[in-house]
């Protein structure tokens, strides 16, 4: 004892041991999907109806379809992050966790990848 | 050496051990409305867009599912999750830059964070249905 700064002394601790990386971007991420999903909700108030040809149409629209991918990103990367913590809380056999990360990333990736590539397609002509 | 700061380190006490507070109260709340966003929430995106994307046919099985009286309810749920959630996560930036950790400013945000989650969720139905 009594080596070291106090910092030292608790830096790799705790059940994620780092994470002000991992904080940071959850608060990028955070501020992300105030801003959008406000515009989403903004949207879904203005949109006429909730008809196939209207809601794709909206969503074919460039700056929409920026938007809707964005959020989708936004969204899932902050997801990802915050189950993350939640997993790195509560499930503490080493194993156990390792395994429940893995399958939050794919889960997290793969959607991702899915929304992403749903409104793409959408927007360059699939309706 | 490397272990020179881990033994005998304090444990905070667990929850049962302190006097309940709207601001344990909430911040359970922002994990539970955090995970129902992520798992219901995101789901029904990835729902909507693959409809979309996938055609009128699709997206008019998603209407009706969602149309029902338990896609109503989920619906709504989803939405109160992710806006009291919001409130919660805009109640964590003021407490990031050091701000509202006296006691009785922590006190009236901590209630008052999931009444605005209710009566925004309210607001926005409110807005769909009456437009």
């Amino acid at each position: 004892m009594g080596n070291g700064t106090s910092i030292g002394r608790v830096r790799g601790l705790g059940s994620a041991k780092s994470g002000s990386h991992h904080w940071l971007v959850q608060r990028f991420t955070a501020i992300g999907n105030l801003f959008l999903l406000l515009w989403l909700a903004v949207s879904l108030v203005l949109l006429q109806d909730y008809s196939y040809a209207t809601v794709a149409e909206w969503l074919s629209k460039p700056v929409p379809a920026v938007a809707m991918i964005l959020l989708v990103v936004s969204t899932f990367w902050h997801a990802r992050l915050g189950m993350q913590v939640v997993v790195e809380d509560y499930v503490h056999e080493d194993g156990s966790k390792f395994a429940c990360l893995v399958a939050l990333n794919f889960a997290a990736f793969a959607g991702a990848a899915f929304g992403v590539f749903c409104v793409v397609r959408l927007a360059l002509g699939a309706h | 050496m490397a272990n020179a700061g881990t033994r005998n380190r304090p444990l905070s006490p667990h929850l049962q051990i302190w006097r309940w507070g709207p601001h344990m109260f909430v911040s359970i709340m922002h994990r539970v409305t955090g995970n129902g966003a992520a798992v219901a929430g995101l789901g029904m995106l990835l729902w909507f867009l693959g409809a979309l994307a996938s055609g009128p046919k699709a997206y008019e099985t998603f209407s009706w599912a969602m149309t029902t009286p338990v896609g109503y309810i989920v619906m709504v749920g989803v939405s109160w999750s992710v806006i009291t959630h919001m409130m919660s996560g805009i109640r964590h930036f003021f407490l990031d830059v050091g701000a509202g950790f006296e006691l009785k400013t922590n006190r009236t945000w901590s209630i008052l964070s999931p009444v605005l989650g209710v009566v925004f969720t309210a607001a926005f139905w409110a807005l769909l249905l009456l437009r």
